[in-house]
């Protein structure tokens, strides 16, 4: 791409995210005193990361089977407190087993 | 102060090797797209987000003008500004706005969910020792992608694919086991979330704004229900 069309599109992408970043952390950095809103930011985390994994980790591989595979592993090995690079990658390794099954049948 | 940078490196490889797969397919698109490889690393090194990243590809295909990027780009990002606002209290006196204005830079799902589930409050020396790692595999996953991408094979190339979803499960599943008030959150915010994948009509609101909206829904179910006594603040 036309570096003069390129660069535009980087300095906006790249600032537009930026800023909602950063103002947050730096602007609001007062004590927040009411108690909905502390909790409301304590479950934040979570209901983020669990809307981005599901439905999304279902199709991520290209087969719901494989991926379903990949999925319970992970599920299995997380609530068991393992670390997050274990889960990870034995969650890739059931999808690529799943593939190879897959395969022979 | 050595340790805390230790362990920020340590807690960042997992989520450096989730980037490095998912950036590979950003870096593969973004030549299919129609960028160079310097284009499609530069864009990784300084947006360092997925979703943004991946919805920017065609708008630029597209010679789409600058205000739509910018609006695509502040509705899918949004939710940042949730997470930058749920970890400010918990940066310790090391954070001084300097400080700040350099790791808003990297505060991505990973990094930001990694650095919330840390005890009490966090500190510069780890956060950049988190930081670090993820920003070379994001960068370097890129590179991989638009210089080499297809010539990987495909089985490997899609199991890679549900790296980043082990993780977050990892992120969440242990305190949901442990916590009522999580595991209701983390609940809702799957139902919510799948609801407006599945259900027509609903289905047609963009994948960023979805989870803004379906965060804010079951966060603020878990404050209504669950409100946190002030000792449970590590």
């Amino acid at each position: 791409m036309n570096w003069a069309v390129f660069l535009p599109y980087l300095a906006v992408t790249a600032g537009v995210t930026y800023l909602i970043r950063m103002l947050p952390l730096t602007v609001f950095r007062r004590e927040i005193k009411s108690r909905f809103i502390r909790s409301f930011l304590t479950y934040i985390p979570y209901a983020v990361l669990g809307a981005m994994t599901f439905p999304d980790v279902i199709f991520c591989t290209g087969d719901v089977r494989t991926a379903v595979c990949g999925t319970a592993v992970a599920v299995a090995l997380a609530w068991r407190g393992r670390s997050l690079l274990t889960v990870a990658l034995a969650a890739c390794c059931a999808v690529a087993l799943a593939q190879a099954v897959l395969l022979l049948i | 102060m050595k340790a805390a940078f230790r362990q920020g490196i340590r807690h960042g490889i997992p989520i450096a090797l989730g980037y490095l797969s998912v950036s590979f397919t950003f870096g593969m698109k973004a030549v299919g797209d129609g960028l160079t490889v310097l284009q499609a690393v530069l864009i990784s090194m300084t947006n360092v987000t997925s979703a943004g990243q991946f919805a920017a590809l065609p708008l630029m295909a597209a010679n789409a003008s600058l205000a739509e990027m910018a609006l695509t780009q502040l509705t899918i990002n949004l939710r940042y500004a949730l997470m930058s606002l749920s970890l400010g209290p918990r940066l310790d006196g090391s954070m001084g706005t300097l400080q700040r204005l350099a790791f808003s830079f990297m505060n991505t799902d990973e990094i930001f969910a990694v650095a919330s589930s840390q005890p009490g409050r966090v500190g510069k020396t780890y956060l950049y020792g988190l930081m670090i790692t993820p920003w070379l595999g994001w960068a370097s996953g890129t590179l991989l992608g638009a210089a080499a991408g297809t010539l990987l094979p495909a089985f490997i190339r899609s199991a890679l694919g549900i790296a980043i979803y082990g993780m977050f499960l990892a992120i969440i599943l242990p305190p949901s086991r442990k916590q009522v008030s999580v595991r209701v959150v983390t609940l809702a915010g799957i139902a919510l979330s799948v609801g407006f994948r599945l259900i027509p009509g609903i289905n047609r609101i963009s994948s960023g704004f979805a989870i803004i909206i379906c965060a804010v829904a079951a966060a603020s179910l878990g404050a209504l229900l669950f409100p946190v006594r002030e000792e449970d603040r590590g």
